[in-house]
Protein backbone atom coordinates (compact mmCIF):
# COMPACT_ATOMS: atom_id res chain seq x y z
CA UNK A 1 0.00 0.00 0.00
CA UNK A 2 2.85 2.54 0.75
CA UNK A 3 4.60 1.55 -1.93
CA UNK A 4 2.13 2.32 -4.36
CA UNK A 5 1.62 5.64 -2.76
CA UNK A 6 5.06 6.63 -2.86
CA UNK A 7 4.92 5.82 -6.73
CA UNK A 8 2.05 7.74 -7.23
CA UNK A 9 3.42 10.56 -5.67
CA UNK A 10 6.42 10.31 -7.51
CA UNK A 11 4.37 10.17 -10.70
CA UNK A 12 2.74 13.22 -9.80
CA UNK A 13 5.71 15.11 -8.65
CA UNK A 14 7.16 13.68 -12.01
CA UNK A 15 4.13 15.07 -13.90
CA UNK A 16 4.59 18.56 -12.19
CA UNK A 17 8.13 18.87 -13.55
CA UNK A 18 7.04 17.96 -16.61
CA UNK A 19 4.15 20.17 -16.91
CA UNK A 20 7.02 23.13 -16.09
CA UNK A 21 9.15 22.03 -18.72
CA UNK A 22 6.21 21.83 -21.46
CA UNK A 23 5.18 25.16 -20.32
CA UNK A 24 8.39 26.71 -21.06
CA UNK A 25 8.95 25.12 -24.25
CA UNK A 26 6.04 26.61 -25.32
CA UNK A 27 6.59 29.77 -24.19
CA UNK A 28 10.12 29.85 -26.12
CA UNK A 29 8.24 29.22 -29.26
CA UNK A 30 5.50 31.50 -28.87
CA UNK A 31 7.83 33.97 -28.11
CA UNK A 32 10.03 33.34 -31.30
CA UNK A 33 7.17 33.23 -33.25
CA UNK A 34 5.59 36.38 -32.51
CA UNK A 35 8.96 38.19 -32.53
CA UNK A 36 9.45 36.69 -35.54
CA UNK A 37 13.35 36.46 -34.96
CA UNK A 38 15.55 35.58 -37.78
CA UNK A 39 18.36 34.34 -35.53
CA UNK A 40 17.09 32.74 -32.22
CA UNK A 41 15.86 29.37 -33.22
CA UNK A 42 11.86 27.31 -32.21
CA UNK A 43 13.13 24.13 -30.15
CA UNK A 44 12.00 22.11 -33.04
CA UNK A 45 14.94 23.64 -34.83
CA UNK A 46 17.08 22.82 -31.78
CA UNK A 47 15.94 19.00 -32.21
CA UNK A 48 16.69 19.27 -35.87
CA UNK A 49 20.26 20.75 -35.14
CA UNK A 50 20.28 18.09 -32.67
CA UNK A 51 20.03 15.56 -35.00
CA UNK A 52 22.09 16.87 -37.44
CA UNK A 53 24.85 16.49 -34.64
CA UNK A 54 24.12 12.91 -34.03
CA UNK A 55 24.03 12.33 -37.79
CA UNK A 56 27.73 13.53 -38.70
CA UNK A 57 29.00 11.96 -35.80
CA UNK A 58 30.67 14.99 -34.22
CA UNK A 59 28.74 15.32 -31.06
CA UNK A 60 30.12 12.31 -29.75
CA UNK A 61 33.64 13.31 -30.56
CA UNK A 62 32.90 16.68 -28.49
CA UNK A 63 31.33 14.48 -25.99
CA UNK A 64 33.91 12.38 -25.56
CA UNK A 65 36.50 15.08 -25.89
CA UNK A 66 35.08 16.67 -22.56
CA UNK A 67 34.21 13.76 -20.65
CA UNK A 68 38.03 12.96 -21.18
CA UNK A 69 39.54 15.53 -20.13
CA UNK A 70 37.01 16.15 -17.19
CA UNK A 71 37.76 12.27 -16.43
CA UNK A 72 41.39 12.78 -16.36
CA UNK A 73 41.53 16.07 -14.42
CA UNK A 74 39.12 15.04 -11.65
CA UNK A 75 40.79 11.47 -11.27
CA UNK A 76 44.19 13.34 -11.05
CA UNK A 77 42.50 15.81 -8.69
CA UNK A 78 41.40 12.97 -6.34
CA UNK A 79 44.16 10.80 -6.29
CA UNK A 80 46.23 14.33 -4.72
CA UNK A 81 43.62 15.40 -2.83
CA UNK A 82 42.37 12.31 -0.92
CA UNK A 83 45.84 11.46 0.58
CA UNK A 84 46.45 15.38 1.30
CA UNK A 85 42.96 15.79 2.86
CA UNK A 86 43.49 12.99 5.02
CA UNK A 87 46.85 14.11 6.02
CA UNK A 88 46.16 17.64 6.69
CA UNK A 89 43.09 15.98 8.87
CA UNK A 90 45.40 13.81 10.99
CA UNK A 91 48.45 16.38 11.42
CA UNK A 92 47.69 19.25 12.70
CA UNK A 93 51.02 20.87 11.66
CA UNK A 94 50.22 19.99 8.29
CA UNK A 95 46.74 21.57 8.39
CA UNK A 96 48.30 24.68 10.20
CA UNK A 97 50.62 24.87 7.15
CA UNK A 98 48.87 24.63 4.43
CA UNK A 99 45.09 25.35 4.96
CA UNK A 100 46.45 29.38 4.75
CA UNK A 101 47.34 28.63 1.41
CA UNK A 102 44.38 26.48 0.18
CA UNK A 103 42.20 29.25 1.27
CA UNK A 104 43.84 31.77 -0.51
CA UNK A 105 43.55 29.97 -3.47
CA UNK A 106 40.38 28.34 -3.37
CA UNK A 107 38.07 31.21 -4.08
CA UNK A 108 40.03 32.16 -7.30
CA UNK A 109 38.23 31.04 -10.37
CA UNK A 110 39.82 28.63 -12.47
CA UNK A 111 38.49 30.42 -15.53
CA UNK A 112 41.15 33.05 -13.89
CA UNK A 113 43.80 30.54 -14.47
CA UNK A 114 43.04 30.29 -18.28
CA UNK A 115 45.61 32.75 -19.19
CA UNK A 116 48.19 30.71 -17.22
CA UNK A 117 47.17 27.54 -18.25
CA UNK A 118 47.66 28.33 -21.79
CA UNK A 119 51.03 30.03 -21.30
CA UNK A 120 52.68 26.62 -19.63
CA UNK A 121 50.66 24.13 -21.38
CA UNK A 122 50.01 25.83 -24.76
CA UNK A 123 46.30 25.00 -26.55
CA UNK A 124 46.18 20.92 -26.18
CA UNK A 125 44.72 19.19 -23.92
CA UNK A 126 46.25 19.62 -21.03
CA UNK A 127 45.62 23.12 -20.11
CA UNK A 128 41.76 22.29 -19.58
CA UNK A 129 43.11 19.24 -17.55
CA UNK A 130 45.06 21.54 -15.84
CA UNK A 131 42.35 23.79 -15.05
CA UNK A 132 40.25 21.52 -13.96
CA UNK A 133 42.20 19.70 -11.75
CA UNK A 134 42.23 23.60 -9.96
CA UNK A 135 38.71 23.66 -9.71
CA UNK A 136 38.26 20.14 -8.28
CA UNK A 137 41.13 19.58 -5.93
CA UNK A 138 40.06 22.07 -3.42
CA UNK A 139 36.65 21.28 -2.57
CA UNK A 140 38.23 17.48 -2.21
CA UNK A 141 40.57 18.51 -0.16
CA UNK A 142 38.74 20.65 1.95
CA UNK A 143 35.60 17.89 2.57
CA UNK A 144 38.41 15.04 2.88
CA UNK A 145 40.33 17.50 5.81
CA UNK A 146 36.88 18.44 7.00
CA UNK A 147 35.92 14.64 7.27
CA UNK A 148 38.91 13.66 9.46
CA UNK A 149 38.44 16.70 11.94
CA UNK A 150 34.63 15.41 12.71
CA UNK A 151 35.48 12.13 13.36
CA UNK A 152 33.76 11.33 16.36
CA UNK A 153 36.56 10.99 19.53
CA UNK A 154 34.81 7.88 20.52
CA UNK A 155 35.86 5.58 17.79
CA UNK A 156 39.07 6.56 17.88
CA UNK A 157 39.58 5.83 21.12
CA UNK A 158 38.13 2.30 20.80
CA UNK A 159 40.64 1.82 18.04
CA UNK A 160 43.06 3.44 20.42
CA UNK A 161 41.62 0.97 23.31
CA UNK A 162 42.47 -2.18 20.56
CA UNK A 163 45.87 -1.55 20.05
CA UNK A 164 45.34 -1.57 16.61
CA UNK A 165 48.43 -0.71 13.83
CA UNK A 166 48.67 2.60 12.28
CA UNK A 167 47.59 1.02 9.06
CA UNK A 168 44.73 -0.82 10.30
CA UNK A 169 43.14 2.64 12.22
CA UNK A 170 43.41 4.52 9.17
CA UNK A 171 41.97 1.44 6.86
CA UNK A 172 38.94 0.46 8.89
CA UNK A 173 38.34 3.55 11.00
CA UNK A 174 39.80 7.00 9.00
CA UNK A 175 39.00 6.34 5.61
CA UNK A 176 35.32 4.68 6.35
CA UNK A 177 34.65 7.57 8.29
CA UNK A 178 35.58 10.21 6.24
CA UNK A 179 34.56 8.69 3.01
CA UNK A 180 30.91 10.35 3.50
CA UNK A 181 32.35 13.40 3.25
CA UNK A 182 34.76 12.50 0.39
CA UNK A 183 32.04 11.79 -1.84
CA UNK A 184 30.26 14.94 -1.15
CA UNK A 185 33.79 16.71 -1.86
CA UNK A 186 33.74 14.48 -5.39
CA UNK A 187 30.20 15.64 -6.42
CA UNK A 188 30.79 19.27 -5.65
CA UNK A 189 34.44 18.44 -7.74
CA UNK A 190 32.96 16.85 -10.35
CA UNK A 191 30.26 19.57 -10.25
CA UNK A 192 32.80 22.42 -10.92
CA UNK A 193 35.05 20.09 -13.07
CA UNK A 194 32.03 19.85 -15.77
CA UNK A 195 31.39 23.98 -15.73
CA UNK A 196 34.75 24.30 -16.25
CA UNK A 197 35.67 22.05 -18.96
CA UNK A 198 33.07 24.19 -21.30
CA UNK A 199 34.46 27.50 -20.32
CA UNK A 200 38.05 26.33 -21.20
CA UNK A 201 37.04 24.67 -24.47
CA UNK A 202 35.24 27.66 -25.49
CA UNK A 203 38.39 29.82 -25.33
CA UNK A 204 41.30 27.86 -26.14
CA UNK A 205 40.71 24.38 -27.84
CA UNK A 206 39.28 22.78 -31.05
CA UNK A 207 37.26 19.83 -29.71
CA UNK A 208 34.62 19.52 -27.17
CA UNK A 209 31.35 20.76 -25.80
CA UNK A 210 32.41 24.06 -25.14
CA UNK A 211 34.50 24.62 -28.63
CA UNK A 212 30.96 22.91 -30.33
CA UNK A 213 29.04 26.07 -28.89
CA UNK A 214 31.33 28.33 -29.99
CA UNK A 215 31.97 27.62 -32.80
CA UNK A 216 28.26 27.19 -33.79
CA UNK A 217 28.38 30.37 -33.16
CA UNK A 218 30.99 31.89 -34.88
CA UNK A 219 30.50 29.50 -38.14
CA UNK A 220 27.13 31.20 -39.09
CA UNK A 221 24.98 31.88 -36.31
CA UNK A 222 23.97 28.29 -35.97
CA UNK A 223 21.93 29.63 -32.75
CA UNK A 224 20.04 26.29 -32.58
CA UNK A 225 23.21 24.31 -32.56
CA UNK A 226 24.54 26.25 -29.52
CA UNK A 227 21.15 25.83 -27.63
CA UNK A 228 21.70 21.74 -28.70
CA UNK A 229 24.82 21.73 -26.93
CA UNK A 230 23.76 23.75 -23.61
CA UNK A 231 20.93 21.06 -23.45
CA UNK A 232 23.59 18.55 -23.95
CA UNK A 233 25.91 19.74 -21.53
CA UNK A 234 22.84 20.21 -19.06
CA UNK A 235 21.79 16.58 -19.14
CA UNK A 236 25.50 15.07 -19.40
CA UNK A 237 26.22 17.37 -16.07
CA UNK A 238 23.09 15.65 -14.65
CA UNK A 239 24.24 12.08 -15.42
CA UNK A 240 27.31 12.65 -13.76
CA UNK A 241 26.03 13.91 -10.38
CA UNK A 242 23.76 10.90 -10.95
CA UNK A 243 26.61 8.60 -11.12
CA UNK A 244 28.06 10.36 -7.94
CA UNK A 245 24.79 9.88 -5.58
CA UNK A 246 24.86 6.09 -6.49
CA UNK A 247 28.20 6.02 -4.34
CA UNK A 248 25.79 7.34 -1.74
CA UNK A 249 23.63 4.65 -2.23
CA UNK A 250 26.48 2.21 -1.09
CA UNK A 251 26.06 -0.19 1.86
CA UNK A 252 29.20 1.23 3.90
CA UNK A 253 28.10 4.87 3.57
CA UNK A 254 24.43 4.33 4.60
CA UNK A 255 25.15 4.86 7.81
CA UNK A 256 25.61 8.69 7.66
CA UNK A 257 22.02 9.21 5.61
CA UNK A 258 19.83 7.34 7.98
CA UNK A 259 18.97 9.03 11.07
CA UNK B 1 42.51 -13.54 45.18
CA UNK B 2 45.03 -10.80 44.48
CA UNK B 3 44.26 -7.46 43.15
CA UNK B 4 44.59 -6.85 39.30
CA UNK B 5 43.41 -3.46 39.89
CA UNK B 6 45.15 -0.96 42.81
CA UNK B 7 44.10 2.16 42.07
CA UNK B 8 46.50 4.45 44.57
CA UNK B 9 45.71 8.09 46.25
CA UNK B 10 44.59 9.24 42.33
CA UNK B 11 43.92 13.20 41.84
CA UNK B 12 42.68 15.11 38.42
CA UNK B 13 41.62 18.77 37.98
CA UNK B 14 41.15 20.61 34.61
CA UNK B 15 41.54 24.29 34.23
CA UNK B 16 38.62 26.16 34.09
CA UNK B 17 37.71 29.64 33.79
CA UNK B 18 38.11 29.96 38.24
CA UNK B 19 41.44 28.69 37.75
CA UNK B 20 41.30 24.94 38.52
CA UNK B 21 38.25 22.17 38.82
CA UNK B 22 39.40 19.74 40.92
CA UNK B 23 37.02 16.57 40.16
CA UNK B 24 39.02 13.69 41.71
CA UNK B 25 40.74 14.00 44.53
CA UNK B 26 42.56 11.03 46.10
CA UNK B 27 40.74 8.09 45.47
CA UNK B 28 41.97 4.70 46.11
CA UNK B 29 40.72 1.32 45.97
CA UNK B 30 41.53 -1.89 44.38
CA UNK B 31 40.11 -4.55 42.31
CA UNK B 32 40.53 -8.23 42.54
CA UNK B 33 40.79 -10.59 39.53
CA UNK B 34 37.65 -11.75 38.40
CA UNK B 35 35.71 -9.28 41.10
CA UNK B 36 32.98 -6.79 39.64
CA UNK B 37 33.10 -3.64 41.66
CA UNK B 38 30.82 -0.89 40.66
CA UNK B 39 30.86 2.95 41.74
CA UNK B 40 28.30 5.15 42.25
CA UNK B 41 27.61 8.47 42.88
CA UNK B 42 25.80 11.91 41.58
CA UNK B 43 25.98 12.80 37.97
CA UNK B 44 28.75 15.49 37.23
CA UNK B 45 30.85 14.09 39.89
CA UNK B 46 33.85 12.48 38.18
CA UNK B 47 32.99 9.15 38.00
CA UNK B 48 33.77 9.16 34.02
CA UNK B 49 37.13 10.85 35.14
CA UNK B 50 38.10 8.27 37.10
CA UNK B 51 36.80 5.46 34.90
CA UNK B 52 39.37 7.25 32.02
CA UNK B 53 42.08 7.09 34.45
CA UNK B 54 41.95 3.72 35.32
CA UNK B 55 41.62 2.52 31.60
CA UNK B 56 44.33 4.57 30.83
CA UNK B 57 42.76 7.19 28.42
CA UNK B 58 44.20 9.65 30.66
CA UNK B 59 46.68 10.26 33.28
CA UNK B 60 46.15 11.24 36.89
CA UNK B 61 47.76 14.67 38.37
CA UNK B 62 49.40 12.40 41.18
CA UNK B 63 48.93 9.21 42.46
CA UNK B 64 49.05 5.89 40.51
CA UNK B 65 46.89 3.23 38.65
CA UNK B 66 48.58 -0.10 38.52
CA UNK B 67 47.20 -2.95 36.41
CA UNK B 68 48.39 -6.79 37.21
CA UNK B 69 51.48 -4.57 39.70
CA UNK B 70 52.65 -2.72 36.30
CA UNK B 71 52.28 1.09 35.96
CA UNK B 72 49.15 1.90 33.52
CA UNK B 73 50.12 4.86 31.44
CA UNK B 74 48.39 4.02 28.28
CA UNK B 75 44.89 2.18 26.56
CA UNK B 76 45.39 -1.31 26.15
CA UNK B 77 43.20 -4.31 24.53
CA UNK B 78 44.00 -6.09 28.14
CA UNK B 79 41.45 -4.03 29.52
CA UNK B 80 38.35 -2.53 27.21
CA UNK B 81 36.28 0.68 27.70
CA UNK B 82 32.05 0.10 26.81
CA UNK B 83 30.52 3.46 27.32
CA UNK B 84 27.37 4.84 27.48
CA UNK B 85 26.45 5.98 23.94
CA UNK B 86 28.78 3.26 22.60
CA UNK B 87 31.37 3.02 19.81
CA UNK B 88 30.30 0.25 17.75
CA UNK B 89 31.65 1.39 14.33
CA UNK B 90 28.54 2.58 12.26
CA UNK B 91 31.00 2.17 8.38
CA UNK B 92 31.65 -2.08 9.87
CA UNK B 93 29.24 -4.53 9.80
CA UNK B 94 29.08 -6.50 12.86
CA UNK B 95 31.33 -9.36 12.49
CA UNK B 96 33.68 -6.77 11.13
CA UNK B 97 33.61 -4.86 13.99
CA UNK B 98 34.16 -8.10 15.99
CA UNK B 99 37.04 -8.46 14.71
CA UNK B 100 38.67 -5.63 14.36
CA UNK B 101 40.91 -5.96 17.17
CA UNK B 102 42.00 -9.42 15.99
CA UNK B 103 44.71 -10.30 14.44
CA UNK B 104 46.19 -13.59 12.44
CA UNK B 105 43.95 -15.14 9.71
CA UNK B 106 40.76 -13.70 8.17
CA UNK B 107 39.14 -17.02 8.48
CA UNK B 108 40.12 -17.49 12.07
CA UNK B 109 38.95 -14.11 12.94
CA UNK B 110 35.63 -15.10 11.59
CA UNK B 111 35.07 -18.13 13.63
CA UNK B 112 36.11 -16.25 16.66
CA UNK B 113 33.53 -13.47 16.01
CA UNK B 114 30.82 -15.49 14.91
CA UNK B 115 31.22 -17.80 17.83
CA UNK B 116 30.78 -14.29 20.42
CA UNK B 117 28.10 -12.74 18.35
CA UNK B 118 26.08 -16.03 18.69
CA UNK B 119 27.00 -15.88 22.96
CA UNK B 120 25.11 -12.18 22.92
CA UNK B 121 22.57 -13.56 21.06
CA UNK B 122 23.90 -12.01 17.44
CA UNK B 123 23.23 -15.05 15.23
CA UNK B 124 21.94 -13.99 11.71
CA UNK B 125 23.21 -10.29 12.13
CA UNK B 126 26.73 -11.03 11.50
CA UNK B 127 26.61 -8.96 8.24
CA UNK B 128 24.31 -6.58 9.49
CA UNK B 129 25.28 -2.52 9.62
CA UNK B 130 24.91 -1.20 13.02
CA UNK B 131 22.26 1.37 11.68
CA UNK B 132 19.81 -1.89 10.80
CA UNK B 133 20.12 -2.82 14.61
CA UNK B 134 18.19 -1.97 17.64
CA UNK B 135 19.82 0.01 20.77
CA UNK B 136 19.77 -3.37 22.92
CA UNK B 137 20.84 -5.53 20.16
CA UNK B 138 24.16 -2.79 19.40
CA UNK B 139 24.95 -2.78 23.11
CA UNK B 140 25.56 -6.44 22.48
CA UNK B 141 27.82 -5.96 19.92
CA UNK B 142 29.83 -4.07 22.15
CA UNK B 143 30.17 -6.45 24.84
CA UNK B 144 30.92 -9.31 21.99
CA UNK B 145 33.37 -6.63 20.72
CA UNK B 146 35.20 -6.29 23.89
CA UNK B 147 34.94 -9.80 24.78
CA UNK B 148 35.88 -11.51 21.98
CA UNK B 149 39.88 -9.81 22.31
CA UNK B 150 39.64 -11.85 25.57
CA UNK B 151 40.39 -8.79 27.81
CA UNK B 152 40.92 -8.97 31.23
CA UNK B 153 39.21 -6.36 32.40
CA UNK B 154 36.22 -4.45 31.46
CA UNK B 155 35.72 -0.94 32.13
CA UNK B 156 31.87 0.03 31.81
CA UNK B 157 31.09 3.48 32.31
CA UNK B 158 27.19 3.86 32.14
CA UNK B 159 27.01 1.18 29.70
CA UNK B 160 23.45 0.77 30.28
CA UNK B 161 22.38 3.67 30.70
CA UNK B 162 21.09 5.01 27.26
CA UNK B 163 18.44 1.93 27.20
CA UNK B 164 15.30 1.96 28.04
CA UNK B 165 14.36 0.23 31.97
CA UNK B 166 13.04 -3.01 30.39
CA UNK B 167 16.36 -3.34 28.27
CA UNK B 168 18.59 -2.28 31.05
CA UNK B 169 17.19 -5.37 32.94
CA UNK B 170 17.38 -7.70 30.36
CA UNK B 171 21.05 -6.47 29.37
CA UNK B 172 22.38 -6.93 33.07
CA UNK B 173 20.98 -10.56 32.96
CA UNK B 174 23.17 -11.13 29.47
CA UNK B 175 25.77 -9.80 31.08
CA UNK B 176 25.74 -11.57 34.13
CA UNK B 177 25.34 -14.91 31.84
CA UNK B 178 28.01 -14.04 29.87
CA UNK B 179 30.44 -13.24 32.89
CA UNK B 180 29.51 -16.81 34.57
CA UNK B 181 30.94 -18.05 30.99
CA UNK B 182 34.06 -16.23 31.40
CA UNK B 183 35.30 -15.06 34.42
CA UNK B 184 36.76 -11.42 33.69
CA UNK B 185 36.93 -7.94 36.36
CA UNK B 186 34.76 -5.71 35.75
CA UNK B 187 34.45 -2.12 37.23
CA UNK B 188 31.19 -0.60 36.42
CA UNK B 189 30.41 2.91 36.75
CA UNK B 190 26.97 4.17 37.10
CA UNK B 191 24.60 6.54 38.75
CA UNK B 192 21.58 3.53 39.11
CA UNK B 193 21.83 2.15 42.34
CA UNK B 194 19.88 -1.20 41.55
CA UNK B 195 21.98 -1.49 38.38
CA UNK B 196 25.04 -1.39 41.38
CA UNK B 197 23.60 -3.86 43.29
CA UNK B 198 22.63 -6.20 40.84
CA UNK B 199 25.50 -6.96 39.15
CA UNK B 200 28.56 -6.30 41.95
CA UNK B 201 30.05 -7.92 44.64
CA UNK B 202 31.08 -4.66 45.90
CA UNK B 203 29.56 -0.72 45.76
CA UNK B 204 31.75 1.82 46.18
CA UNK B 205 29.59 5.21 46.82
CA UNK B 206 32.01 8.45 45.27
CA UNK B 207 31.29 11.65 47.02
CA UNK B 208 30.19 14.64 44.86
CA UNK B 209 33.01 16.61 43.43
CA UNK B 210 36.32 16.76 44.02
CA UNK B 211 35.13 12.97 44.03
CA UNK B 212 36.29 10.77 46.90
CA UNK B 213 35.67 7.38 47.89
CA UNK B 214 32.17 8.04 50.62
CA UNK B 215 31.44 4.35 51.49
CA UNK B 216 32.11 0.97 50.51
CA UNK B 217 29.25 -1.62 50.53
CA UNK B 218 29.76 -5.77 50.15
CA UNK B 219 27.18 -7.38 48.16
CA UNK B 220 26.73 -10.81 49.86
CA UNK B 221 23.64 -11.84 47.89
CA UNK B 222 24.08 -15.10 45.23
CA UNK B 223 23.42 -15.06 41.88
CA UNK B 224 20.79 -14.99 40.15
CA UNK B 225 19.86 -12.38 42.66
CA UNK B 226 16.32 -11.33 43.30
CA UNK B 227 16.03 -7.50 43.38
CA UNK B 228 12.86 -7.06 45.31
CA UNK B 229 14.56 -9.38 48.29
CA UNK B 230 14.73 -7.11 51.71
CA UNK B 231 18.29 -8.04 51.80
CA UNK B 232 19.02 -6.21 48.21
CA UNK B 233 16.19 -3.41 49.43
CA UNK B 234 17.98 -2.77 52.97
CA UNK B 235 21.18 -2.87 50.70
CA UNK B 236 19.83 -0.18 48.16
CA UNK B 237 18.29 2.41 51.33
CA UNK B 238 21.44 2.18 52.69
CA UNK B 239 23.54 3.26 49.24
CA UNK B 240 21.03 6.08 48.39
CA UNK B 241 21.07 7.10 52.06
CA UNK B 242 25.05 7.81 51.60
CA UNK B 243 24.00 9.59 48.23
CA UNK B 244 21.84 11.64 50.23
CA UNK B 245 18.55 10.48 49.05
CA UNK B 246 16.57 9.55 52.55
CA UNK B 247 14.00 6.75 51.71
CA UNK B 248 12.32 7.04 54.59
CA UNK B 249 10.86 10.60 54.62
CA UNK B 250 9.10 9.65 51.63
Amino acid sequence: MAVTKGWANRIRQAAASLAVIVLLIATWWLVVHVTQSAIFPTPLQVVMGMFELLRDGTLFEHIGASLFRVGVGFLLALAFAIPLGLWMGWVRGAFLTLNPIFQLLRPISPIAWIPIAILWFGVGDVSPIFLIFISSVFPMIVQTTAGVHTIERRYLRAAQNFGVSRYTLFRQVVIPAVWPQIIVGMRIGLGVAWLVVVAAEMIALHSGLGYLIIDSRNAGNRYDLVIAGMIIIGVIGLLLDGVMRLLERHRSVRWRYVR
Amino acid sequence: MSAKIIVTDVYKSFPSDAGSLRVVEGVSFSVNDGETVAIVGPSGCGKSTLMNMVAGFERPDRGSVAIDGAARSSPSPKGILITQHGSIFPWLTVQQNLMFGLDGHARGKEILADHYAAMVGLKGFESSYPHELSGGMLKRAELARALVVKPEVLYMDEPFSALDALMNLRMRNELLRVLAEERHTVLLITHDVEEAIHLADRVMVLSPRPARIQASFDVRVPHPRKLSSAAIQELREAILLELGVDQSVV
